[in-house]
């Protein structure tokens, strides 16, 4: 009884009868105790090392809130905030309708080509992000092919921001919707087939329903991204402001840690938001996945597997199609005036700028960063859904846990300067080692993991832990028994997300790297400031050859552990 | 039995990791006196450098962190409760002087101080940070797509306020870059602040946008996206030996400076390593190194003209006062985000 209420409804009236606390449920608690402090010291406390300068003025003297009034003073910010929730919507409207169908087609048709359809649909966080920015000016710039296209209108401003975000966001929020659609019970379909249900309304009453915990989560990654994204608006955003450059002009621009730190804390809002409604919809959610589901396997049926196959082929062309522009870009010696062929960039790239070195670094780095992260988000997430007891840490962990995806990755890093290079820190020796380089890019790509790992878990019933519990087999073989194997596709997935991003990673790094950790991605920056595009786009597309190569290693591996443990859904492993 | 043989194998993959974590991430050990400097100089700069300097030095090995001005900046604003870095190589002087200002760097008379330009070094003796080099503002006009849209090649300043280069014209937002803000300090410190407004209004009306780099406004010029670019010369001199269609433009008025310069940092306990290499960057073989990619070098009469430099090219610079930019410069950039900032649609 107490067990079946447990885990998803933190705010219902407290149990009536208190279970006695069992050893094991100890042990539970004292693990998500951990994950708890590795947030507060990871995330928490560097975030509020810099967010109270917001109420300090440059010489560090306590003034209150001056520094927001004056922020709130300056005309340009109402136009920022404006312009950031326009933007930010826009692109969280367009997204999911776009990676729920790309979702609904790998899992609810017989599609060909899943798993490549797959991988491609992944390129856009493969790439460093300036490879996309540089890519949309040579297509829809004042040079660009497909200027027309945008009727006179400048790809500089609004539109160039959104077409880069949503390429940008695109796997993110794939990432989880997929998630969501692949744990469905398939008898519910089997039934709704004989008792003769329109296929319109098996989507609006069984697909869409499951779904909505993923769609919401996904909704509010993209989001949060959008919100809090500096280097795309920087690029290609012209005289566009919105409120994450607010941020790169104070402190980089100008230093001014204090006002950046007032910024910071605007950014939060819409965070906060995003989790009050994360929050809200934690209670409705009701695993579809019971202990007796029989995983959904799409029957063929000709029209809507080629229209759904067109759809995700019509997409992947969208994306390879940037990327294939920064390819091209990587081999002529200078766009757009002369466009003979050249390996020239890549030699200098390599050679001259270092990059080889740099790039062991960035592969060990990213290794280091999905082994570690997947352990340890996969392992938080499930202990936060599926063990009993501590409520008030509970609340306090899915909070902590929806904060990175709103806090610019430039706010991280300097708050981990500010923490970890404090003389009185007893982990100050940590700094510029590679250890906090892997802490802050866990840290810094935290919430859409998490919340992949939990819509995965979400739609496991909860009756696998009650079962287990009553034959008083512990939680943590309950775990590696059955939570490990069926959620396999999700973890797998948040490794390989770990791995690409960390590959990929500037914002946070660029404060933390030291001499001996220098990074791939960071040299990359560095030749595009230069003005080096060719090279940095050669650069770009070695990290994406490199990274690809991984994922299809990554495949391969996998498909050799999912043979052994998803047989019971081998129509749909992807 | 089944369970325990795939427990232990899961074990084994997590101690693996945890092994594999600490083992990776213990710091490599210095051998020789290792100095860790925060630059933002070019990558084939430093290489130069360090070579010339380890040559005369080997018992002192260099360390870089190199990154944006800004970027470097910020980072040594932000450890200033712990310095991690020794010195500062190759850092705008409006940065330096900033870093002077909160007490980060130690005075130190590098030998040879006496041949270094009075106008090119802090003033206080001993000095806390010395110039190294001189980058100023200057023109990238790409003629190809002037010849296209029609575009006279401007000569002057206020031949950009001209009504034919409208939405044609990009330069760094001085809120971001600190090329930026040297092209608005060397226009208000060249014609007084109501001229120089007036000025800017003008040129306001013909940018297409301004940009966070002070790079990007000549490269943005060299790949043909917008025909004129506000940057500096040496991006400028490196943006056209790529074979970019660009001629470099000097407007005739003068032009806005800052200095690469270098300190060594307070909290260093490396001091006499730290003074071999201030030493070093001060003597006229370090300076001949510089002026392989800038005209002017803060010893006189060892500069070489420059291709595409302009031989009187020192004449050009403004009076440049680094106290007053320092104290002014909250001011005026608020004045300029105020005017220019918040209008978002980029002109046509």
């Amino acid at each position: 009884m107490t067990t079946a209420v447990a885990a998803p409804r933190p705010s219902v009236v407290s149990a009536p009868v208190r279970p006695r606390a069992h050893w094991q449920d100890r042990i539970a608690q004292g693990l998500l105790l951990g994950v708890c402090a590795f947030l507060i010291v990871f995330l928490l406390a560097p975030l509020a090392m810099l967010l109270v300068k917001s109420l300090q003025d440059r010489d560090g003297v306590f003034v209150g809130l001056r520094q927001f009034q004056e922020y709130f003073q300056t005309p340009a910010l109402r136009q920022s905030i404006v312009h950031t929730l326009a933007v930010a919507g826009t692109v969280t409207a367009v997204t999911i309708p776009l990676a729920f169908t790309f979702a609904y087609a790998l899992t609810r048709s017989c599609t060909p080509l899943k798993g490549t359809l797959r991988v491609i649909a992944l390129t856009p966080i493969l790439a460093p992000s300036l490879l996309p920015a540089i890519s949309f000016i040579q297509w829809f710039g004042t040079q660009g092919l497909l200027k027309w296209m945008l009727g006179g209108a400048s790809v500089y401003g609004p539109i160039g921001i959104i077409i880069s975000s949503i390429y940008a966001v695109f796997p993110h929020a794939l990432m989880i919707i997929l998630t969501a659609l692949l744990l469905s019970d398939g008898r519910l379909y089997e039934a709704a087939e004989s008792l003769g249900t329109p296929t319109l309304r098996k989507f609006f009453t069984i697909t869409l329903p499951g779904a909505k915990y993923g769609l919401i989560s996904a909704a509010m990654v993209v989001f949060s991204y959008t919100v809090s994204e500096f280097g795309i608006p920087k690029v290609i955003g012209g005289n566009f402001n919105v409120l994450a450059l607010d941020i790169f002009k104070q402190v980089i621009g100008q230093q001014n840690f204090n006002k950046g730190a007032v910024v910071s804390i605007v950014l939060l809002v819409p965070v906060l938001f995003a989790f009050v409604v994360d929050w809200v919809m934690q209670g409705r959610q009701q695993a579809q996945f019971s202990s007796r589901a029989v995983a959904y396997a799409p029957k063929p049926r000709r029209w809507f597997d080629a229209s759904m196959f067109a759809y995700c082929l019509f997409i992947c062309a969208l994306l390879l199609a940037v990327l294939g522009m920064a390819v091209y870009t990587s081999f002529i010696k200078l766009w757009p005036y002369n466009k003979s062929f050249s390996f020239a960039h890549y030699t200098f790239g390599l050679v001259d700028a270092g990059v080889i070195s740099s790039f062991f670094n960035s592969l060990r780095m990213a290794i280091l960063t999905a082994v570690l992260g997947t352990m340890l988000i996969f392992g938080g997430a499930y202990l936060l859904e599926k063990t009993r007891g501590v409520r008030g840490l509970r609340a306090l962990i899915r909070m902590l846990a929806a904060i990175p995806m709103g806090v610019p990755g430039m706010v991280l890093g300097l708050g981990y300067i500010f923490f970890f290079n404090h003389p009185d820190n007893p982990l100050n020796g940590l700094y510029h080692g590679m250890t906090i380089l892997v802490v802050v890019t866990i840290v810094h790509y935290y919430t859409s993991s998490h919340l992949t790992a939990v819509t995965a878990l979400k739609a496991l019933d909860n009756e696998f832990e009650a079962v287990s519990a009553s034959l008083k087999v512990p939680f943590y073989k309950t775990f590696f028994r059955v939570t490990v194997p069926v959620c396999l596709p999700a973890i797998l997935d948040i490794g390989r997300y770990l791995f690409v991003n960390a590959m990929t990673t500037i914002s946070a790094v660029v404060f933390l790297y030291s001499p001996d950790t220098q990074l791939a991605s960071l040299t990359i920056l560095t030749l595009d400031d230069a003005g080096e595009i060719g090279a940095a786009a050669a650069m770009a597309t070695l990290i994406v050859a490199a990274s690809t190569t991984v994922c299809v290693l990554y495949a391969i591996v996998t498909r050799l552990l999912l043979a052994r443990t998803q047989a019971w859904r081998r129509p749909l492993a992807l | 039995m089944q369970f325990a043989a795939s427990k232990s194998r899961w074990y084994k993959v997590a101690l693996f990791a945890l092994a594999s974590a600490i083992g990776w991430s213990v710091p490599a050990l210095a051998q020789k006196t290792e100095l860790l400097v925060y630059t933002a100089l070019e990558t084939d700069q430093i290489k130069a450098y360090e070579e010339a300097f380890t040559k005369a030095n080997p018992d002192v090995g260099i360390k870089w962190v190199r990154d944006s001005t800004g970027v470097i900046t910020a980072k040594l604003l932000a450890e200033k409760a712990n310095p991690q870095a020794d010195m500062v190589v190759g850092v705008s002087a409006s940065s330096m002087a900033v870093f002077a200002n909160e007490g980060m760097l130690q005075g130190y008379a590098p030998k040879g101080l006496d041949r270094i330009v009075p106008a090119y070094r802090d003033p206080r003796n001993p000095p806390e940070w010395v110039g190294m080099d001189v980058y100023g503002a200057a023109l990238c006009f790409n003629t190809v797509e002037a010849t296209k849209l029609g575009l006279p090649k401007p000569e002057s300043w206020k031949d950009l306020t001209k009504p034919v280069y409208r939405g044609k014209i990009v330069m760094p937002n001085p809120a971001s870059s600190g090329t930026g803000f040297l092209d608005v300090a060397g226009w208000l410190q060249m014609w007084g602040d109501a001229d120089a407004y007036k000025f800017m209004d003008g040129l306001h009306e013909n940018i297409a946008h301004y940009t966070h780099s002070g790079s990007k406004p000549c490269t943005e010029a060299g790949a043909g996206e917008f025909p004129i670019g506000v940057s500096f010369e040496y991006r400028a001199v490196t943006t056209k030996k790529k074979g970019a269609p660009i001629d470099i433009i000097f407007p005739t008025e003068g032009l806005g400076w800052d200095l690469e310069a270098s300190g060594i940092m307070k909290t260093t306990k490396k001091v006499e390593a730290a003074h071999k290499l201030m030493d070093w960057l001060a003597t006229p073989g370090a300076m001949e190194l510089f002026s392989k990619n800038f005209a002017v070098v803060a010893i006189p009469g060892i500069a070489k003209p420059l291709d595409f430099v302009p031989a009187d090219y020192e004449k050009r610079l403004v009076k440049n006062d680094f106290a007053w930019e320092a104290k002014n410069r909250d001011k005026i950039l608020a004045e300029w985000t105020k005017r220019y900032d918040s209008k978002s649609e980029p002109k046509k």
